[in-house]
């Protein structure tokens, strides 16, 4: 089963504005690892080589927290999505 | 204005919250609970055992119509290599003969949904989808919080219930972000399965069900755990490792679940089965040395949102609940005297000393600092005890002596005589504390 079968048997309400941003596009041409790529368990995180910038796809973020932490510079800023929006899980 | 103030506001509707209501509302007191997920249950992911004894001091009772999947009879710890496993296990159908049973499992969002339904009955005004965003001050003390819909909520006092990710806490001035080395990110799924199936693999009777823990090379070395729990009709399979660890191998989460489906001792469990539900939470697994103070004047914290995680018992739920009803208690005691200053609501922490949930905590102190100094119970023990228990039970014409001899041999070689003392020592740790007078 892939990331992407598996972000398919969720159920979200989207919201048309993101939660999830990149204080300083800067520090990630720096980071060596970029972990964010490879820990957030909903694959929100890619490294675009040509644009030299990381792309997120907010709507496929399951709400874990993991992100705020998971940068070593802690350059993400994720707060909860506003009220009844996001991830709506079914057994949980 | 006094109209729209409550006695408490209580933000997050998991177990803490719900308890703390509750235990509120049965007082007189004017209580609003406030949830950010659409209904209950939404936006969270717990494993997930259930232990009654907490509930049931909150609610007695509640096995009549709370939505249990099996009575917990069987307990496992497995400690697997890629190729092969050590099992041990604890099993009593008498756990399940006592009504309620020791623990159960459940769908948490069943069990939220139903939980908060208790809430209202008791007259908690609870509201969902809405998303608390600030705490609001006046003269340096809390009285209330604000959405992110713009909206002020005023109350005597403020419970924090939300969660591992707390941002409460945090605009309190309790605590700073937390550290990677604080943090454990779980992911999970529900595989649906009948429950025929489940019942003959886990040799299981009708309605009695069992766990298995499990440690190993699935983790590759990183500092983690699975766990595999039976549902009447699904199973609960998940695995959670240190955030810093992922961020040091830049491992997928979802990738080693993946991966470790394979695995042989785990494949022919959920042969068949059928992927209903992905999920992902962080588990606040600092322990004691990362609680951060759990009161200031007009707000207290409990659950997750105050690290409260024992994270060698797998007991989180409980404590929530638990810290939740002292909690609860506290401001029910604070409002006969009109004061909600951090002096009045220090009685929650004497509270919760005199409970099992700070002497846990105290107790499992370093239980993570102690196995990131010796990875080997990760890396090297699994390896070594597997291949202990190969030899011992291998028939190959050799003489039973040369086994043993070969098996000590190897853990000496491998390990030294002075870490293995220390290694030992570091294992009492992580399998509990027992303090002596
Ligand atoms: C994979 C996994 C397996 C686990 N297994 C077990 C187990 O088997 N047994 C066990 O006892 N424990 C287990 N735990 C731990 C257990 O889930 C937690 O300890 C427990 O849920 C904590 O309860 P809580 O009420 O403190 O927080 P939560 O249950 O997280 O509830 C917090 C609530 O607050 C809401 N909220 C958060 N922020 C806001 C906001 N800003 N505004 C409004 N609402 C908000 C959330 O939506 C949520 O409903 C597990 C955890 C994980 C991740
Ligand atoms: S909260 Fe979790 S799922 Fe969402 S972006 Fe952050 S790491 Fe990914």
């Amino acid at each position: 089963m892939t990331l992407e079968d598996k972000l398919g048997l969720l159920t979200y309400k989207g919201d048309h504005q993101t939660h999830i941003k990149i204080t300083d596009a800067k520090v990630c041409l720096n980071c060596p690892k970029k972990p964010c790529v490879t820990a957030c368990p909903a694959g929100v995180y890619t490294w675009d080589d040509v644009q030299k910038k990381i792309i997120m796809a907010y709507e496929n973020c399951v709400e874990c927290g993991a992100a705020r932490m998971m940068c070593p510079f802690y350059n993400i800023e994720w707060v909860p999505p506003r009220g009844g929006f996001g991830v709506a899980y079914k057994y949980g | 204005m006094s109209d729209d103030k409550f006695d408490s506001i209580v933000v997050g509707a998991g177990p803490a919250g719900v308890s703390a209501a509750i235990t509120m509302a049965r007082a007189g007191l004017n209580v609003a609970l406030l949830e950010r997920g659409e209904y209950p249950g939404a936006k969270n992911v717990q494993g997930a055992v259930l232990y009654s004894k907490m509930l049931q001091d909150v609610m007695p009772e509640f096995w009549k119509d709370c939505p249990l999947e099996r009575a917990i009879v069987e307990e496992n710890i497995w400690i697997l290599t890629d190729t092969s496993g050590i099992k041990a296990g604890y099993k009593s159908p008498e756990y399940a003969q006592s009504e309620p049973a020791n623990c159960y499992t459940i769908i948490r969002v069943a069990f939220d949904k139903w939980f908060s339904k208790k809430a209202e009955e008791a007259g908690v005004t609870l509201v969902t989808g809405v998303t608390v965003s600030d705490l609001v001050k006046k003269d340096g003390r809390i009285v209330g919080v604000k959405t992110t819909d713009g909206d002020e909520l005023l109350a005597s006092v403020v419970i924090a219930c939300d969660g591992a990710n707390s941002i409460l806490a945090q605009k309190a001035g309790l605590h700073h972000e937390w550290r990677p080395d604080e943090i454990a990110l779980g992911v999970k799924e529900i595989l649906a399965l009948p429950r025929e199936k489940i019942e003959d693999r886990f040799g299981l009777e009708k309605n009695q069900g069992s766990t298995i823990e499990m440690v190993g090379d699935f983790t590759k070395g990183m500092m983690g755990y699975a766990f595999l729990y039976t549902n009447q009709e699904s199973l609960a399979f998940g695995l959670g490792c240190a955030l810093d660890d992922f961020q040091k191998t830049n491992a997928k989460p979802y990738d080693l679940l993946e991966e470790f489906k394979r695995h042989p001792l785990i494949r022919p469990l959920i042969e068949g089965s059928k992927s209903v539900e992905y999920s992902a939470h962080i588990i606040p697994e600092g322990a004691w040395p990362s609680m951060p103070p759990l009161y200031t004047d007009g707000l207290l914290i409990a659950g997750d949102a105050a690290q409260m995680i024992n994270p060698s018992h797998r007991e989180g739920s409980n404590m929530a609940m638990k810290a939740g009803q002292l909690a609860g208690e506290t401001v029910v005691e604070a409002k006969k005297t009109g004061h909600y200053d951090a002096k009045t609501l220090s009685l929650y922490r004497k509270k919760l000393d005199d409970s099992f949930v700070l002497k846990d905590m105290y107790d499992h102190k370093d239980v993570e600092v102690k196995v990131r100094h010796n990875r080997e119970l990760m890396t090297l023990y699994p390896g070594l005890l597997n291949k202990a228990a190969h030899d011992y039970f291998l028939v190959d014409g050799a003489p039973k002596r040369d086994h043993m001899r070969r098996i000590v041999q190897r853990f000496r070689r491998e390990r030294g005589v002075v870490n293995l003392v220390k290694d030992a020592w570091a294992l009492r740790k992580l399998v509990g504390e027992f303090s002596i007078g």
